[in-house]
């Protein structure tokens, strides 16, 4: 038993150990919304100055962590207006737009739904976000823009309004629902199991990503560099890769 | 209970306690009783409120109906495999409910196992009330039937075999000899699983989805309030733990056992 303690203790403290050592470059922790998942995935491998390590969730939910007193050092979001509302509040510096995204309408591969008019028939079926989630908003956006008619009955056919585009993705994945609203970004990073149908431009709203570093950061030089690398360097490249644009000009 | 070790015992069971009841305690040190009942006034909190009870009482009603004879055999028969069955009985309750929004899916999904059979007969149960529902029933039945196993299983045999020698039947002794001698097993078992049905979360989301009416319980709307209204999200956090208090204390004295730890005896 003892000696299974022992073995125990050595396995934990090697895994422990793993990556470990003196020179080890510091953690940064970066709190972001669950659409920035792939790109920032792959610009954390990138980034040099520090380990990035991540917390995707809603960026409302990850707000509300803020204000609660979670530190994080750096916090993306899919919209400008929640890093300006902590901003506003103290809680982080001066926000940077930092990246654009397309709101479409995402179907399963081979779907016969072909643009929002398919949306208001009976038997449709529709995953969205939450109205407090920004993918949610967006969506909420598009909707106003149509006629009172065509908006209650496509609102008539959502079946579930989730916390963040994980779940929307994940609904339409499993075939739970028809359709449903989401970043033409979501779309590619599921590599060809959803389709993305484009929405008319006069529906499309501006989508812009904003970053802060938060304040009382523990490695604020770090997060500066992680935020400078998003506006031109590494974080830019995964960010159009994964299917992001440019901010849109305000 | 004297010297060092007493008081180190003593000092460990403080500890638990300070870190179990610290967080509920908090919940209503943070919550002005106005807005415990404004919470209640909101948009969609009654709802979810009544969505909550309803569901957890259906899930409720069918653990009972089907877990207490499957929990009378596995206590009163042996056979080959009953461990791996007992095993497999309890699973569910380590599994975190996020595996188990996954496998409900991958099982009655519309793409699971047995999708296309559903779709064949006409019933939709992913984002309806009746999946929720399902996700409470497949989370809390493993609470139910291993605290009526045990029930049974603590039943004097004897009076088992003196009920058959009388002239009762299977079912007769099963209704009533067996029943009611393992009843306070029965009901703390009801008592815990109605608590982690009402309490469900993640199999629900996954499972279920989240909207208002429809399948929003009261966790998903606490957790849906939490990002824009911390107040309403600790006043209706509140309300649950309330409801689900009141409940466990009101199953307890409709049964007369004073304590959960009359299960096993």
């Amino acid at each position: 038993m003892r000696r299974l303690a022992g073995a125990l203790l050595v396995v934990v403290l090697v895994l422990a150990g793993c990556g470990g050592g003196g020179d080890d470059p510091p953690e940064l922790t970066v709190s972001a919304a669950a659409s920035l998942k792939q790109a920032f995935t792959q610009y954390g491998r990138e980034f040099s100055a520090a380990r990035a390590r991540f917390s995707f969730a809603g960026s409302d939910e990850l707000a509300a962590q803020i204000e609660q007193g979670v530190k994080p050092d750096v916090y993306a979001a899919a919209n400008t207006k929640l890093p300006q509302q902590l901003y506003e509040k103290g809680l982080v510096e001066q926000p940077t737009a930092f990246a654009g995204n397309r709101l479409v309408l995402a179907v399963p591969a081979g779907s016969g739904i072909r643009g929002l008019g398919d949306l208001a028939a009976k038997g449709v079926t529709l995953a969205v976000g939450a109205a407090d989630v920004p993918v949610g908003a967006y969506t909420r956006t598009v909707l106003d823009r149509l006629p009172a008619g065509q908006r209650g009955a496509i609102l008539a056919n959502v079946r579930t309004e989730e916390p963040d585009v994980a779940g929307i993705t994940g609904k339409l994945i499993q075939g739970a629902v028809d359709a449903g609203f989401l970043y033409v970004s979501d779309v590619r990073a599921t590599d060809g199991a959803l389709e993305a149908i484009e929405l008319p431009d006069a529906l499309q709203p501006d989508v812009a990503y904003g970053v802060a570093v938060v304040k009382g950061a523990r490695r604020p030089e770090e997060a500066r560099a992680f935020i400078a690398g998003l506006l031109d360097g590494e974080g830019a490249r995964a960010l159009e890769r994964a299917g992001f644009e440019p901010p849109p000009a305000q | 209970m004297s010297g060092w070790f007493g008081a180190l015992l003593v000092a460990a069971l403080t500890v638990v306690l300070l870190f179990l009841i610290l967080p509920i305690v908090a919940i209503f040190v943070d919550t002005q009783p106005q807005d415990l009942v404004a919470s209640l006034g909101e948009e969609g909190a009654l709802e979810a409120l009544r969505l909550s009870l309803l569901c957890s009482a259906v899930a409720i009603a069918i653990i009972v109906a089907v877990g207490t004879p499957a929990a009378y055999l596995l206590a009163t028969r042996r056979f080959r495999g009953r461990a791996a069955i007992v095993t497999l009985v309890e699973l569910p309750l380590v599994l975190p409910p996020a595996v188990a929004g996954i496998g409900l899916l991958a099982a009655l999904g519309p793409n699971g196992v047995l999708g296309g059979l559903i779709e064949d007969a006409g019933v939709q149960i992913v984002l309806t009330t009746a999946g929720v529902v399902l996700a409470l029933t497949f989370v809390a039945a493993p609470f139910y039937i291993r605290q009526a196993q045990a029930g049974f299983e603590a039943v004097d045999r004897t009076w088992l075999d003196a009920s058959r020698t009388l002239g009762a039947g299977e079912a007769r002794t099963f209704l009533r000899v067996a029943i009611p001698a393992a009843g306070p097993g029965l009901v703390s078992g009801l008592a815990l699983a109605w608590g982690r049905a009402l309490g469900e979360f993640g199999a629900t989301l996954m499972f279920a989805g989240s909207f208002r009416g429809i399948t929003q319980t009261v966790p998903l709307a606490i957790y849906e309030r939490f990002s824009t209204d911390f107040t309403s999200a600790l006043a209706l956090s509140a309300v649950l733990v309330a409801v689900s208090g009141a409940l466990l204390l009101s199953v307890k004295l409709l049964s007369g056992s004073a304590w959960l730890g009359g299960a096993a005896r």
